[in-house]
């Protein structure tokens, strides 16, 4: 009895949690009399029009900003991989002197917040004449490379203290470097891990719109989310369903990676946030 | 990714060594070993220092100018403490920020640990289909984030949106919320309170060591299940929320995404949805003072610290730790 009543309760719960999801895919399935018309989930006649409509609105279709986004987003999944996993190897894994203090500044680093540092690096790429240029994307790109994420250090770190020490000895003993090390032993064992930050790097760089808005002032340079608030500026009621069918779009590759990878997502979040 | 593919070659066995030998060649181990903890620290300790270190040094450097990108950085004038005597006295839209942002994390994060805790609790009882429940919780928090979803949260709220639709069906005659000076920045709140997966997922890992010998002992004793919540849940419980406090508090104080979106940037109606970073960027890339933005990012800065500082100085008297966890 009791657990029907429990059982009841967190699937009330659920609906109004996934609601907004729904009237999201619905709305944008809706034709503009619908939607103006029809206060119902679904539509009574869906037309995919909404879709072309957003598709086209702008002067670059939106493929392009998708293009964009993607091409910024696996990038940064490779530079944070690499670069973390390299730095993660040197603070979790080998003595060497000072290790203790740069391993204390990396953690100081963790709950810096990213807003205290745009002026300053945004001063800094501009110097560089990394801001505005061709191809804009450095000042999104380059601090992926040098493990500025300490969240996936501090990760890798967690995760590769569970790794035997008995297997770098054994390695050691055999005559290999720490270069040996860490490409036998540490990197294969470390694969899990690498995911995990593969994963979180891809949905993160892909939602994240700050320093994107920052950087990107080219409507050909755009990615998915800076191109979406184009849409709030005309707030007429024909572009509510181009709005949403784009808005839709652009959560479909974070949607897959969460049907693919939902188990790694949220014990990822568990090994990352308590325990190694 | 390519890199964790790579095949394991077996190492080559050494040569047996001399004892006489042994001691130079620790020695030579241990400077090999400082070398290759510095080749692979090097790209960290690269972005340590020019993505981070020096930055803030300039920017707090530029906190005391009159800096604007408009101009050369030679060409800006120290101007002393004028750019925080402006922010603490002479900026109502500062004050107003600050407001803002202490408003919504003080509310919006108590809001969303609750619910993650209350969700966490009905789904911690053993029973079927867990695992799909926890996922589907957890989703909001993979998308809530994004810009897509404060602009459908936008709609939903507006004249209208399905916000509306859903209180006509009781006869309640709805308002456009987001733009309405009393309920834009709940609102806002309500879209982080609705992420609230990420931390109940954190929850249930923490319930799952609490050791059932517990509750069991408690039975025994006729204690209720209120008492047994109070006594054994939440103390036992405690280091989980204070990790989910502090990471929800610093997370609240940087939300900009969705007050951005809601409010078209402006952080309007009338600065209801005025968040500090919002503030703070608007200065910096709206107004082009960037000076000033150095200032408020400093102030930032050293609030969120102070409070980090405070959380884990009060999290003694609260935080129960067992002796078998180290953290």
């Amino acid at each position: 009895m009791r657990s029907k009543v429990r059982l009841l309760a967190l699937i009330v719960i659920l609906a109004v949690v996934l609601y907004p999801l729904v009237w999201m895919i619905g709305t944008s399935f809706k034709s503009p009399e619908e939607i103006a018309s029809n206060i119902g989930l679904f539509p009574t006649d869906f037309t995919p029009g909404n879709f072309s409509e957003g598709w086209h609105k702008f002067d670059f279709v939106f493929g392009r900003f998708f293009l964009n986004s993607a091409m910024v987003a696996v990038l940064t999944v490779v530079g944070n991989t690499i670069s973390c996993l390299l730095a993660a190897y040197a603070l979790g894994r080998l003595r060497f002197r000072l290790r203790g203090f740069w391993f204390a500044i990396m953690i100081g680093t963790l709950l810096l917040p990213g807003h205290v540092l745009i002026i300053p690096q945004y001063i800094l790429f501009r110097t560089l004449g990394w801001v505005g240029g061709d191809w804009p994307y450095l000042p999104l790109l380059v601090p992926h490379f040098l493990a500025t994420e300490a969240f996936f250090v501090f990760l890798m770190v967690q995760f590769m203290r569970g790794i035997p020490r008995e297997l770098d000895e054994a390695a050691v003993i055999d005559g290999a470097s720490p270069y040996g090390v860490f490409r036998h032993v540490v990197l294969p064992l470390s694969r899990p891990a690498l995911v995990t930050t593969a994963i979180f790097s891809f949905i993160w760089t892909w939602n994240d719109f700050f320093r994107q808005l920052v950087y990107l002032s080219d409507l050909k340079d755009y990615t998915a989310p800076v191109a979406l608030t184009l849409f709030i500026d005309s707030t007429s009621e024909s572009s509510v369903g181009p709005m949403f069918a784009m808005s839709l779009l652009s959560l479909v590759p974070v949607f897959l990676f969460f049907i693919a990878f939902q188990r790694l997502l949220v014990e990822g979040i568990n090994t990352s946030g308590l325990k190694g | 990714m390519t890199m964790a593919q790579m095949p394991v070659r077996p190492t080559e066995p050494a040569p047996p060594v001399p004892a006489a030998h042994r001691r130079g060649r620790v020695a030579r181990r241990r400077r090999r070993e400082d070398i290759a903890g510095y080749v692979f620290l090097s790209p960290w300790l690269l972005g340590l220092l020019g993505i981070t270190a020096i930055p803030m040094l300039i920017s707090l450097y530029l906190s005391f100018t009159d800096y604007s990108p408009l101009i050369p950085v030679t060409e800006s004038n120290w101007i002393g403490l004028d750019n925080y005597r402006r922010m603490f006295t002479a900026d109502p839209q500062y004050w107003h920020a600050v407001r803002v942002t202490v408003t919504f994390a003080l509310i919006a994060v108590p809001l969303k640990l609750a619910a993650a805790l209350g969700v966490a609790l009905l789904l911690n009882k053993a029973m079927r289909g867990i695992s799909a429940f926890r996922g589907l919780f957890y989703l909001p928090s993979l998308l809530g984030g994004s810009v897509a979803l404060a602009i459908v949260w936008r709609s939903m709220f507006n004249g209208d949106g399905a916000f509306n639709s859903f209180l006509s069906i009781f006869g309640i005659e709805g308002k456009a919320w987001v733009n309405d000076p009393t309920w834009a920045l709940p609102t806002l709140m309500l879209l982080a309170i609705w992420q609230f997966g990420a931390p109940m997922v954190i929850f249930l890992a923490g319930l799952k060591q609490v050791p059932i010998e517990l509750y069991e002992a408690a039975s025994v004793d006729g204690a209720s299940a209120w008492r047994k919540f109070a006594h054994i849940t939440l103390p036992m419980l405690s280091p989980v929320i204070f990790f989910n406090l502090v990471l929800e508090t610093i997370h609240g104080f940087q939300g900009f995404t969705s007050a951005f979106v809601l409010s078209n940037g402006t952080g309007g109606p009338v600065d209801t949805t005025l968040m500090y970073t919002l503030r703070l960027y608007n200065a910096g890339f709206v107004e082009l003072n960037m000076g000033y933005a150095s200032a408020m990012a400093w102030v930032f800065l050293l609030v969120v610290g102070t409070i980090t500082v405070v959380l884990f100085s009060t999290g003694r008297f609260w935080v129960h730790y067992s002796d078998s966890e180290e953290r």
